[in-house]
């Protein structure tokens, strides 16, 4: 998963939203890994070594199948939208664009998102630690 | 100022309705003695109000052409249906106030006297309750205003007397006879509706609108006319079909045959109930039904009387065969009250203006006779079966062989259930005699066919009268039985209501053969006739003694073979037609092929077929649905399968189906 | 540069691999992860998007941020439920969640 987020990082990169990717990597390849790191080793016995899948076939079947027509049904419709060149707006966003408009209250401003999204994540937290926490023992 | 009179009319049915609730809702709280009050004053009320309205009816003024007034106090909508509506109401015509008195009185009678007879029984209180609604229900049937509320009463009767006679419910043979009882005179009943159907809908009224001139009260629905014209002209047919259906009806409750076969079984319930309800007032419902149709039938279905007639005679001679051999004393009661019956529902039939050009009938002498014998019947009657309740209460038996020799110990039972027995003999000074009387001479102005039959059924029933009466009172005495328990005579209670009817039988009589043969006035003739004018009765001195003549041969018969100690006759005449008193004694019979064409007949080949279609075809579609909702609901199950995985799948696979038809869309 | 296309056809490959891996895999956490690859997908596309029809617009770009963000959310309470059901159940299969089977 390491890598995968790592090539994502650098499309944005490559896309010149350089913002976008260097929070990529800070908060998805750096704290998200670490979270599923550590719930590896809380939850699995036999850890990453040889996870041997013994998966139904059929259902591997019945997955792939699935998988490969929605991969069909999109690639239809990618080769029937055709698509013009890349617009030369290799211009990178400057900063501090992305942050007025951050914590801007105009029409096509995201404060309002922002505030909503921190509430979100302080909630999650809280969410998370009620259901992980040990059970109390009654004595 | 009239209308002021019958305004407590109404009372006359509410009262037993009253005391029926309260008894029936309260009546366990109460003691057995309370319930007994309230039942019995309630009625003494309506006997009261019954008199004061009788005196009121006949003695107002006549009108111009001689007839009495229909008075109709009360009549309101009780069920509007586009055009024809059925009413409640109370209608006071000659025969209604003459039943008025008849119900009341021997009600009231019963009432007394089951406090004697029903002392100590658990379920008092329900006895008066029920007392109580049969008496409404029997009040109401009589005033009713159209033939739609006299069904409706008619079958509140029924289940009265269902309730009634199964009062012993612990008791199999009760329940069954309740049973029966119910089920022959329902099974009458939808004949009696579809009649009932038929004439309402072609005369476009259920009223009794051909009443004669009707006075109606304040306040009052109007009576619609019944178009009787316009029934004949849609099918000559029609209304002597609805007629004969009616009567059909009628033939049920009063157990003409072969219809009749509930009524010997109904003994088992009380005997007072039985002199109520299977004596007096509801078997005479089927004569009073044609009595209130009597105009119909003569101008619409003359010939159909003839039915009538033969069926009257017939039921007359079967019952008095049967009654001839019955060893039970409350069965030769009941088999004697078909044949009474029979003898009124003849002489209904028998009374047509002119028939045949024959004879003059005297003004449809039939029509008054057959509601005299009624009135007459109904006392005589009663006081034989409430005698016949003393009698059993002494000897804790039915049957004769356990009785004998009780003139004794019980002298006024004795006394009464002898004069009622000449009554019943139709001796001159005894109120039968009268009313017999006119009822043969009747028979014998339609036909002398049927008034020889008729006479002789008479001679028939005073030699079983007097054979019973002869099996009770006289007789070898059964010592045995009487060494465990001797006979008593009966509390007050009990005899003063024979005593009462007594009287009541001896001043009509009296009054009646002096009235017929000096050609007094205020005879029965006077108030009730089929014109409603004033009749006055004369005796025809010729058929007067034949049938006195008749009928003292047949007591003396009766005398000769049944008084003494032993009866080496009748032990003779047993031995030599062994076969033929069976079979009177199993009433010919008629029980058990009414139970085949019901067992084999119907319950096989229509009952069964039907049963089998409803139960697997009927129901079998309603199965079949919930078998295949409850397996189509089966077979969605292992979609929710708990894997998230194969729900996922399953998203997949919705959401691409979902784009591709959109993307055809 | 780089045909639009292929950040398309990279986008959708990523996407259908997420999903595969999502309806094969046995274990929890490796589930978790192919709803990872199947989130980083979608952002790619909005990244791109973004780029080709809207260059001067950032609207695309801050929803991928946004959804970078609900991701972590997202990811955070899952583990923690799945530090439940191992405690529970004692197995990090999921089989062993069948609970709402009929």
């Amino acid at each position: 998963m390491l890598f995968v987020l790592f090539g994502v990082a650098g499309i944005y990169f490559l896309l010149d939203y350089t913002f976008l990717g260097a929070a990529q990597i800070s908060v998805y390849a750096g704290g998200v890994t670490m979270i599923y790191v550590f719930a590896i080793q809380l939850v699995s016995k036999r850890t990453l070594q040889g996870l041997e899948e013994r998966v139904k076939s059929s259902k591997m079947i019945g997955g792939g199948l699935a998988a490969l027509a929605g991969l069909v049904v999109v690639g239809l419709i990618l080769l029937k939208t055709g698509f013009f060149t890349l617009a030369p707006a290799n211009v990178e966003v400057p900063m501090k664009e992305i942050g007025m408009a951050l914590v801007g209250a105009g029409k096509y401003q995201y404060v309002l998102a922002f505030e909503f999204i921190s509430l979100f994540l302080l909630a999650c937290i809280i969410g998370g630690l009620v259901v992980a926490r040990k059970e109390k023992k009654e004595e | 100022m009239v209308m002021e009179i019958y305004s407590y009319s109404f009372l006359i049915l509410l009262l037993p309705a009253l005391s029926f609730v309260i008894l029936a809702l309260a009546g366990m709280k109460m003691s057995h003695k309370t319930a007994g009050l309230i039942g019995t004053t309630s009625l003494g009320l309506v006997t009261v109000l019954s008199y004061l309205t009788a005196f009121a009816y006949f003695g107002a003024d006549r009108m111009a052409d001689g007839t009495y007034a229909t008075v109709v106090p009360y009549n309101f909508t009780w069920l509007p249906l586009g055009n024809l509506h059925f009413d409640m109401g109370i209608l006071l015509d000659p025969i209604s106030v003459m039943m008025l008195i008849v119900i009341s009185t021997v009600s009231l009678m019963v009432h007394i006297y089951s406090f004697g007879y029903m002392h100590g029984e658990k379920g008092f209180q329900r006895y008066y309750a029920f007392l109580s609604l049969f008496t409404m229900s029997m009040l109401g049937l009589v005033v009713a205003t159209n033939i739609f509320q006299m069904y409706t009463f008619w079958e509140l009767v029924g289940v009265s007397s269902y309730l009634l006679i199964g009062f012993y419910y612990p008791l199999k043979p009760a329940i069954a006879a309740s049973k029966k009882a119910f089920i022959v005179t329902r099974f009458a009943d939808m004949f009696f509706l579809i009649g009932i159907l038929m004439f309402g809908y072609y005369t476009d009224s259920f009223s009794f609108s051909f009443a004669g001139n009707i006075v109606m009260g304040e306040g009052t629905t109007p009576f619609i006319a019944s178009n009787a014209a316009k029934a004949v002209a849609a099918a000559g047919f029609i209304l002597p079909t609805a007629l004969v259906l009616m009567f059909i009806g009628g033939a049920g409750k009063s157990a003409m045959f072969p219809l009749h076969i509930w009524l010997p079984d109904a003994m088992e319930g009380p005997t007072p109930v039985s002199a109520l309800i299977h004596a007096a007032t509801m078997v005479v419902a089927g004569v009073f039904q044609i009595a209130r149709m009597f105009p119909l039938w003569v101008e619409y279905a003359q010939p159909q009387m003839s039915i009538v007639v033969w069926v009257g005679v017939f039921t007359a001679f079967y019952a008095a065969a049967v009654a001839c051999a019955q060893s039970d004393i409350k069965r030769v009661l009941a088999f004697s009250t078909i044949s009474q019956i029979a003898f009124m529902m003849v002489a209904l039939g028998v009374s047509l203006p002119g028939h045949h050009g024959v004879l003059d009938n005297h003004a449809q002498l039939g029509f008054m006779a057959g509601m005299f014998h009624l009135f007459t019947h109904a006392m005589f009657k009663a006081c034989l079966f409430l005698g016949a309740g003393c009698i059993i209460h002494a000897v804790h038996s039915n049957e004769m062989a356990m009785m004998g020799g009780l003139r004794k110990y019980m002298p006024i039972t004795n006394i009464t259930f002898l004069i009622s027995c000449f009554a019943i003999a139709g001796i001159p000074f005894f109120s039968g005699f009268s009313s017999k009387d006119e009822i043969i001479t009747a028979c014998f102005a339609y036909s002398p066919v049927v008034g020889w039959i008729m006479t002789g059924i008479a001679a028939m029933t005073a030699f079983y009268m007097f054979r019973l009466y002869y099996g009770i009172f006289w007789g070898t005495e059964n010592v045995e039985a009487h060494e465990h328990h001797t006979p008593h005579e009966a509390p007050a209670t009990m005899t003063i209501p024979l005593i009462v009817l007594c009287v009541i039988t001896m001043g009509v009589g009296i009054y009646s053969t002096i009235a017929g043969f000096a050609g007094w006035g205020g005879s029965f003739g006077q108030f009730v006739n089929a014109e409603g004018t004033n009749y006055t009765i004369h005796f025809d001195t010729q058929i007067a003694a034949t049938s006195t003549i008749i009928a003292i041969l047949s007591i003396c018969l009766a005398t000769y073979i049944y008084k003494g100690e032993s009866q080496p006759i009748a032990d003779r005449l047993y031995k030599t037609f062994p076969k033929l008193h069976r079979a009177a004694y199993k009433r010919f019979y008629q029980d058990e092929i009414w139970q085949y064409v019901t067992h084999r007949i119907i319950f096989r080949c229509i009952s069964k077929p039907v049963a089998w279609f409803d139960r697997h075809v009927v129901d079998g579609t309603f199965n079949f649905m919930a078998w295949g909702a409850n397996e189509a609901g089966e077979s969605l199950r292992p979609w929710q399968s708990g894997d998230v995985r194969q729900y996922a799948v399953w998203f997949l696979t919705g959401t691409v189906a979902l784009t591709l038809i959109l993307l055809a869309i | 540069m780089v045909p639009v296309e292929c950040y398309f056809a990279l986008s959708a490959l990523l996407f259908f691999i997420g999903v595969y891996g999502f309806v094969t895999r046995r274990n929890l956490i490796a589930m978790l992860i192919c709803v990872e690859l199947v989130l980083n997908a979608v952002d790619i596309n909005f990244a791109a998007i973004n780029r080709l029809l809207y260059p001067n617009g950032m609207e695309g770009m801050f929803m991928t941020l946004f959804v970078i963000g609900v991701a972590a959310a997202e990811s955070a309470v899952a583990i923690a439920i799945i530090i439940n059901v191992y405690r529970n159940f004692h197995s990090d299969s999921v089989d062993s969640i069948k609970n709402m089977k009929w």
